[in-house]
Formats: C-alpha cells, sequence, structure tokens
C-alpha cells in the first residue's frame, strides 16, 4: 500500500494523541515523537505505529506523534484513523477476526 | 439464547470523541456504559470514533459493567459499517436509536447475525436496546420488544418523542406520561426491561430526584443518564425494600424447589412464577447487593 | 546503606552526613538545646530601621560570602521579594549564599537558576523545587545536594542548629517603621505568616520587606518589633492575583469529584467522626472539593468540628461562618478570603509553622488532629508516598505538610487518581520516597479505597468502612489496574549523583534524588 496524501487523526486533549501520516519517498518508517512519557512509554509507542502500518502494508512513511498521555489502544484507534483517512479507505473490519 | 441479568438502573452515554471520559467513565457507579457513536460524535469523527470505541473496549473493558454501544441511525450511512465494528467489540448489547417498526429489527438482528458469524462470535450473544424516540416506535412498542430474541430492552428517548408529537418538553414531564405508561405496559408484556428516559437538566440534582422517583414509582427498571453526577441520584432510588428482597427470595427458593422435583410450573401463592418473574427476583436481589444490603 | 524504607543512600554527600530513617517513632526523642544565631543586642544607634533601599538594608546586615539567607513563601507563585532581594545581592558582588526558604519557590523572570549559574547562590534548602529550578537542579546544576524538608522538619533543623540563618528577609503586606508587621492587612495581603516566625526569633538579622508602610504600630502585629533589624520599603511585593491562585481551585472534573465524595464518605463512616474532631484537608483540587462533601456530612448528621489546621482555604472559612468548625489554626492562609479572615474573626488564628508541625516541641497541633486529607503523585503497594518527582523523574512538588501529617494526624488519607493520562499513580515501588507507608492509613481513588494492613487504625478503620458498604480494595489490586492501562513503564535511569537530599520529619534521610541519565 502507497500513500499518496496525508491523514490526520486524535485531538491535543489530554489523554488522546493527534497522529498525522505523510507519504514518504524512502523506504521506512520514520516516527517522530512528542511526549512527555516517551522515555517510559516510545519503544511502546514505536511498536505500536509499526504494527498499525505493517497490518495496512504500508512500507514508507513519515508518522508525527503528538502525544498528551494516550493508551496504547488510543494511538493504535488514531494511527489506523490517519491512515485510512490518507488512504481514503473504509476500515477493514474483517481483518480484525483473523 | 439464554440471556443473563444484569442492573440496569444507569445507563451513562459516553462519547466516542473522548478518551479521556471514556476511561473515567470505567470507575464511576452507572450499571451500564453506552459508547455513544450517534449524537455526540460529529460527521466528520464518525471513522475515529468507531475505531476508538472498539479498542477501548477491546482493550480495557470495565469489569463488572454491562457494556452498551450505540450506534448510528437505521437509515443513516454510517449503520453498516457502525455494526461491524460494534459486533466485533463484543459488547453486551448494541442500542438502536429510534425505532419505529418491528422490520426494522429483524434487519438489523440479519446484519448483526451475519457479522458475528463472520467474526466467530456466538450468533445471537449481541443483545438488542431499542430506543423509542417516537410516536410510531411507541405505537409499536410491543411488537418492536418482540421482533427478535435479542431485544432485552426498550429505552425511552423524550427529546425525539415530543418533537414527534410537537408537544413541549417540561420538566414535569406530563407530555411523556403516556409514552412512559406504553412502553413500560409493552416491556412488561413482551418480558424485557424498561429504561426510562433522560432528564436534561445536569444541573438540577432536585428535579432529577422528583423525575426519578416518578421512574422508579412507575417501574422502570432503570434511566439514562448524561452526566456522571446524576449516576449516584438515580442508583439511589432503586434500592429495593425489606418486603421486595423477602419477596424475590421466595421466588427463588419456589424456583429452585421446582428445580429439585423437577417440577414443570411452580407456583407461588397459588400464581405461577414465569421466567421474566424469576428474572425480576433476580435483579432485585443484584440491586439490594449493589445498594450494600446483605442479601 | 538502606535505610528503613528500603532506599540505598551514601554514607556521606558532599558535606552532607547521611543519617538514615530508621522508620516511625523510632527518632530521638531529645536533641541538644537549641541553637540560636539571635543575639541579645540594642536596636540601630539613630533608633531608624528604615532603610531607603533593599541594598542599604542587605549591606547594614553585613551580609557575607557564604552566609544562609531565608524567605517565606506565603505569598507563594505571586511571590516578587525574593527575586528583588537576590538582585540587590547580587549588585552588592555577594556570592555563595545558602539560600533557604520555607518551602518552594517557583519565581520567574529572574529566576533562581540565574542567581546559582552566577554563583550568588550555591546551596539550596527547602521544601521542594520545581519548575526551572527544578529541572536545572535534575540535570546536575548545584554541586551540592539540595536539601528538602517537610514543614515540620524547618523548624527543628533551625533549632538543632543544622539551618543556621543569617538574614532572614521577610515579606509583610503590613509594616510600621519599626518593624512590627503582618500579612493579615494591606493591598497584598497573603495572610499567616506563621512561616517565618521561627526564622524571625533565631535569625541573627531581620529584615521586614513591605509594600505598605503604615503608622506605628501595625495591628494586628504577626511579627514583633523585637526581632527586627531593618525595614525596607518597596513598590510591590507580590502579584495578588497569583499570591491567592494556583493553590486555591474548585474542579469540575467528575472523577476528581467522585475521589473527593469518598474521601468524605470514609471520614463520615469513621467512629472518629463525631463532635469536637478535627481535620486537616489541604488546598489541592480533590481537597478542596473534599473539604465542600465533608461540611455536607457535617450538616447531615449535625456533627461539629473543634478545629480545622494547617493551609486555609475560602471554603473552610464558609464552615467556620456557619458554625461548623470552631476554630481555624492557619499556618497558611491559601486565597484572598482565607488571607483576610484572621483579621476578621477572633477564633481563626495565625499560627507558627512549629506549633503546627514541629515534632521537636512540647506537642505540634498535628498531634491532635484526627483526619488529614493529602495529595501525592505516587503511592506504591507499602503505601509509600512520592510527592515530589514526575514520571520522568522531573521535580514537580514540594513536600509541604505531607509527611508531618500523615505522622501526625490518627487518619490520613491519600486521595489519588489511579492514572493521569498513561502515568500509572499507584505503582510497585514509589521512584522518590517521601512520606513511609506506615504513616499512611489508607488510599482513595476512583476505583476504590484501600486501607493500609499495617496502620495501627487498619482493624477499626476496616470495621467502620465496611459497615458504611464502602468499596475496599487491595493497594496491589490498584497498582495492577493502573498497570493495566499504561502498561509497565520503563524505569528512570540516574546516575550516581545525589542531586537532592529528602528528609523525614526527624532529620533523617528518607530518600535521595540522583541526576536524571539524558
Amino acid at each position: 500500500m502507497r500513500l499518496t496524501k496525508a491523514g490526520i487523526a486524535g485531538t491535543m486533549e489530554s489523554s488522546d494523541v493527534m497522529v498525522t501520516v505523510r507519504p514518504a519517498e524512502e523506504a521506512g518508517i520514520r516516527i517522530a515523537i512528542e511526549s512527555k512519557v516517551e522515555a517510559q512509554y516510545g519503544d511502546e509507542m514505536r511498536q505500536t505505529v509499526l504494527d498499525v502500518m505493517n497490518d495496512f502494508g504500508i512500507e514508507a512513511a513519515e508518522v508525527e506523534l503528538r502525544d498528551r498521555g494516550a493508551l496504547d489502544c488510543v494511538i493504535r484507534a488514531r494511527t489506523q484513523t490517519a491512515v485510512c483517512r490518507a488512504l481514503g479507505t473504509g476500515f477493514d473490519w474483517k481483518g480484525e477476526d483473523r | 439464547m439464554e440471556r443473563k441479568t444484569a442492573l440496569k438502573r444507569t445507563s451513562l452515554y459516553v462519547s466516542g470523541t473522548n478518551p479521556v471520559n471514556m476511561i473515567q467513565a470505567g470507575f464511576y457507579n452507572e450499571d451500564c456504559m453506552v459508547f455513544d457513536l450517534e449524537d455526540s460524535v460529529p460527521a466528520t469523527e464518525k471513522d475515529a470514533a468507531r475505531l476508538l470505541v472498539y479498542h477501548m473496549i477491546r482493550d480495557h473493558r470495565p469489569a463488572g459493567k454491562y457494556i452498551l454501544i450505540r450506534v448510528n441511525g437505521i437509515y443513516s450511512e454510517w449503520i453498516d459499517e457502525d455494526l461491524e465494528a460494534a459486533v466485533r467489540a463484543r459488547p453486551d448489547a448494541i442500542r438502536i436509536p429510534k425505532v419505529e417498526y418491528p422490520e426494522e429489527v429483524t434487519m438489523i438482528a440479519q446484519k448483526i447475525s451475519r457479522i458475528e458469524e463472520e467474526a466467530g462470535i456466538e450468533v445471537g450473544s449481541t443483545e438488542l436496546w431499542c430506543n423509542i424516540e417516537s410516536y410510531m416506535g411507541v405505537f409499536n412498542a410491543y411488537e418492536i420488544a418482540t421482533a427478535s430474541d435479542r431485544v432485552v430492552a426498550l429505552a425511552l428517548g423524550a427529546e425525539d418523542f415530543t418533537a414527534s408529537m410537537r408537544s413541549q418538553r417540561t420538566k414535569e414531564g406530563a407530555e411523556i406520561f403516556y409514552a412512559r405508561n406504553a412502553v413500560l405496559m409493552a416491556c412488561r408484556k413482551a418480558g424485557v426491561e424498561a429504561v426510562d428516559a433522560v432528564f436534561s437538566d445536569i444541573n438540577d440534582l432536585e428535579g432529577l430526584k422528583r423525575d426519578t422517583a416518578l421512574t422508579k414509582n412507575l417501574g422502570f427498571d432503570g434511566k439514562t443518564v448524561v452526566h456522571p453526577r446524576q449516576i449516584d441520584v438515580v442508583n439511589s432510588f432503586f434500592t429495593p425494600s425489606a418486603k421486595e428482597i423477602r419477596y424475590a427470595k421466595r421466588v427463588l427458593e419456589a424456583v429452585e424447589e421446582g428445580k429439585r422435583q423437577s417440577k414443570g410450573a411452580v407456583t407461588l401463592d397459588g400464581s405461577m412464577i414465569d421466567k421474566p418473574m424469576e428474572l425480576r427476583a433476580l435483579t432485585t436481589l443484584a440491586q439490594a447487593r449493589a445498594a450494600g444490603i446483605p442479601v | 546503606m538502606k535505610n528503613a524504607v528500603g532506599r540505598e543512600l551514601p554514607e556521606q554527600i558532599g558535606n552532607y552526613t547521611v543519617k538514615p530513617f530508621a522508620g516511625t517513632g523510632k527518632a530521638q526523642k531529645v536533641l541538644p538545646p537549641v541553637v540560636s544565631k539571635r543575639q541579645p543586642r540594642l536596636g540601630p544607634e539613630d533608633g531608624k530601621k528604615l532603610c531607603e533601599s533593599l541594598q542599604e538594608a542587605i549591606r547594614k546586615t553585613g551580609l557575607k560570602d557564604g552566609m544562609t539567607i531565608s524567605f517565606h513563601h506565603s505569598f507563594r507563585e505571586g511571590d516578587m521579594i525574593i527575586g528583588q532581594v537576590l538582585t540587590a545581592i547580587r549588585a552588592l558582588g555577594i556570592k555563595g549564599l545558602r539560600f533557604a526558604p520555607s518551602a518552594v519557590v517557583n519565581i520567574k523572570n529572574p529566576s533562581i537558576v540565574d542567581f546559582v549559574k552566577d554563583g550568588t547562590i550555591d546551596r539550596i534548602e527547602a521544601s521542594g523545587i520545581r519548575g526551572e529550578l527544578g529541572d536545572a537542579v535534575i540535570d546536575g546544576l548545584m554541586e551540592q545536594p539540595v536539601i528538602l524538608r517537610p514543614h515540620g522538619a524547618r523548624p527543628r533543623a533551625i533549632e538543632t542548629g543544622e539551618l543556621q540563618i543569617d538574614v532572614a528577609f521577610i515579606g509583610a503586606s503590613a509594616s510600621d517603621e519599626y518593624g512590627n508587621c503582618t500579612g493579615q492587612i494591606g493591598p497584598n495581603a497573603c495572610g499567616s505568616l506563621g512561616y517565618s516566625f521561627v526564622d524571625a526569633a533565631n535569625a541573627a538579622q531581620v529584615v521586614i520587606v513591605t509594600d505598605n508602610l503604615v503608622e506605628y504600630p501595625c495591628c494586628p502585629t504577626s511579627i514583633s518589633q523585637q526581632y527586627v533589624d531593618y525595614v525596607v520599603v518597596i513598590d510591590q511585593i507580590g502579584d495578588p492575583a497569583k499570591i491567592g491562585a494556583g493553590a486555591a481551585r474548585m474542579t469540575k472534573n467528575p472523577r476528581d469529584l467522585m475521589i473527593a465524595s469518598r474521601a468524605a464518605d470514609a471520614i463520615a463512616a469513621s467512629r472518629l467522626f463525631k463532635d469536637g474532631f478535627s481535620f486537616q484537608t489541604g488546598a489541592g483540587a480533590i481537597s478542596i472539593a473534599c473539604t465542600n462533601y465533608l461540611a455536607e456530612r457535617m450538616e447531615e448528621r449535625g456533627i461539629k468540628a473543634s478545629f480545622a489546621l494547617g493551609g486555609m482555604t475560602a471554603n473552610i472559612i464558609e464552615m467556620f461562618k456557619k458554625g461548623l468548625v470552631r476554630v481555624l489554626e492557619c499556618s497558611q492562609s491559601f486565597d484572598a478570603v482565607a488571607a483576610r479572615a484572621i483579621a476578621e474573626y477572633p477564633n481563626i488564628l495565625e499560627i507558627d509553622n512549629s506549633v503546627y508541625s514541629n515534632p521537636y516541641t512540647r506537642g505540634s497541633m498535628l498531634d491532635k488532629l484526627n483526619f488529614g486529607v493529602l495529595g501525592a503523585l505516587e503511592v506504591d503497594t507499602d503505601f509509600n508516598l512520592n510527592i515530589l518527582t514526575g514520571m520522568s523523574g522531573e521535580m514537580m512538588g514540594g513536600l509541604g505538610g505531607g509527611p508531618d501529617v500523615a505522622d501526625g494526624a490518627d487518619i490520613s488519607i491519600v486521595t489519588i487518581p489511579v492514572i493521569r493520562g498513561r502515568t500509572p499513580s499507584i505503582v510497585p515501588k514509589v521512584f522518590t520516597c517521601c512520606t513511609p507507608g506506615d504513616s499512611v492509613a489508607m488510599v482513595v481513588t476512583e476505583a476504590g479505597i484501600a486501607l493500609n494492613p499495617k496502620h495501627k487504625y487498619y482493624d477499626m478503620l476496616k470495621e467502620d468502612l465496611e459497615a458504611a458498604g464502602l468499596k475496599l480494595v487491595t493497594i496491589q489490586y490498584l497498582c495492577d489496574l493502573a498497570l493495566s492501562y499504561t502498561g509497565i513503564p520503563k524505569p528512570i535511569e540516574t546516575t550516581d549523583k545525589v542531586v537532592a537530599v529528602v528528609e523525614y520529619r526527624d532529620g533523617t534521610v528518607i530518600d535521595v534524588i540522583r541526576q536524571i541519565k539524558r
């Protein structure tokens, strides 16, 4: 899957995260995190983003997380929403049944 | 399908847009937590709310609560994807807004069955609450309540109902008095639970008390609330009396005795105990326990 | 070596010799006679204490390199004295001072960091540090470790000679030219000056700084002329909007309200909740809400309190006016209403911090306290409290009277949400131990109340709270619950360098804070 435009989801409210995904020329997922808890949870945040990208089959993207203390499931939901918006597609719910 | 009893004294709506409210609502004293995809979610955020609600319930389902998801309207552009997400989140029930005809329930129930099958969820396990929020819904309440085995409760929605009736909404609620009774009667006849309408002024706790006293006295099983501060007030009205507790215990003892003697029909004080009576007795004891009364 | 709460401590940190915390109730009972820098001496020869400028007053005190200066924190975030005094000191070229305010001082423009960097200050002893100074200290700004003491430990440290004050600069919202002064009246009233009493009585020299010179004699008087060497009038001592803000606020957050209401329920369920009981609730958002709920419970049950203690807020004044509390003992006044109330009502009293919280007196009022409501940043499964450092090890709070209240009150109640954002508040082990778990009776959260099985009143509380139908859970349950939401955080890595020492109320070391590895 290739991104052709950017997608954004989430808010800057407490316990939320604003996720922006952008197309990238080079292969690889580059992740920028702005978070007060990056030292504690940065690795988990990156892994969650990578998992989502992997599920969508996206191999090149720039992902920016502006975190306000979001739980892992919120980061996952916001990243999935941002990617769907960038791709202009709905979410593949059947994929959740695997 | 065997249904479990669950307390339904308070059903708190929680917007599907706001993570912090969803997390916090898991800790309040409401019996039922309703994750909302409908009115509280703007059209441009429906996609985000589905995913957020889905993951929140899958990852952090609050223990000991009855979990619902309110989907968008039956004829809205969002309903199909809402159901795809909502069924897979495995809530106790899906709450459908503005149900007016039994055919609508059968249609939704069929869609849910298909998704349950695809997702490997026991077919029929997702319960339904139907919001009755128009004169047509009130008119067809009994048919709606019996349109599918999935339906376990009807919930009156006063704002849209009064709009459909061209009535003035008042705090005293004379304009919804008939609808309350009509829905309640349909629920009793169908053997499903009856959930009363929201008291909208979240700053008027005295008004809420008066309204909830009516809710309880009419015979409703619970009430929808829209703000956490309404929860404890409403719960306090659903504390059963000692007499009610005694009666509930006798009903259950009679049922047990009937089972031991392998009787088909069980009677108490000359009247037959049916399944809804047994469920109500269980609910009474659960309400007593929730209020801290040892039973 | 390890102390009684299992913290690994060095034996010596620079010039500081560590006395490890030995447990609650294990403190040395009698200490040597009081050491004071106060000298019997005559007043100024010309009878004039009034100085033209801060610089003149500082020159007259003979302040020299390496000496110790003190301030009170009663102007809180609105303080404008400390910056002006330090600027004047710097202009005089005095360096290497020990800076010893009575609590957290978080001033901006100028920041204390500037005075550390230019060498004006080289040691800090306070109850907490945060903001820019906190960040700089945790990154290793200071040679010598910052010494952090709870309220009750400071007067003890002063009287034992561990913290001898050369010049105390005391801000007052009204003063006469001979140094009789108060915080109760004037445009920048801050209320109780209770934290300054011990400084006034024991410093070698005392300078009153005011922006409101009143006719002699100043009435009411909080600090007497007998202690005062000089008086300086400046344009402005504080920002009234900020003197009362910050601490006092009413929350609308339903979660915080639920915790507050549950804490009030726990108090009302206790058999100690009866006519003549006493309480201290504090000024955090949950505390203020808890005070309101407590007032409701008292009215419902027709119960009146004998006294409320510590930092006062407008809603406690309200309770007093309704006749729900007989006496208010104010060590601090958190808002304008509380600040003015002392002068208005004879039963609202300004008290010395020492009588409030110092264990080394013939009795502090905390010993008579039934219920104390506390806040915390973290609680661990041993009920130890962290009230200083945040999720990333950053300095966030002050010790305040927390450890004192926990130890002194019969029932100490910690109100805390299980998680804040993705930060768990109930953890296996607090990053910084400030209050020993043995002194904490219960932790009240949105997910239930955990009683401390090691607390002296555990059996009584368990019986009372269960009888009231309150939801009791274990602290381990709360910890597991918190971590189930947040995931397990990666531990904070530190170097060996100790940047701050956390003293307990008896002067022993309960923990140290080490430099964060970046």
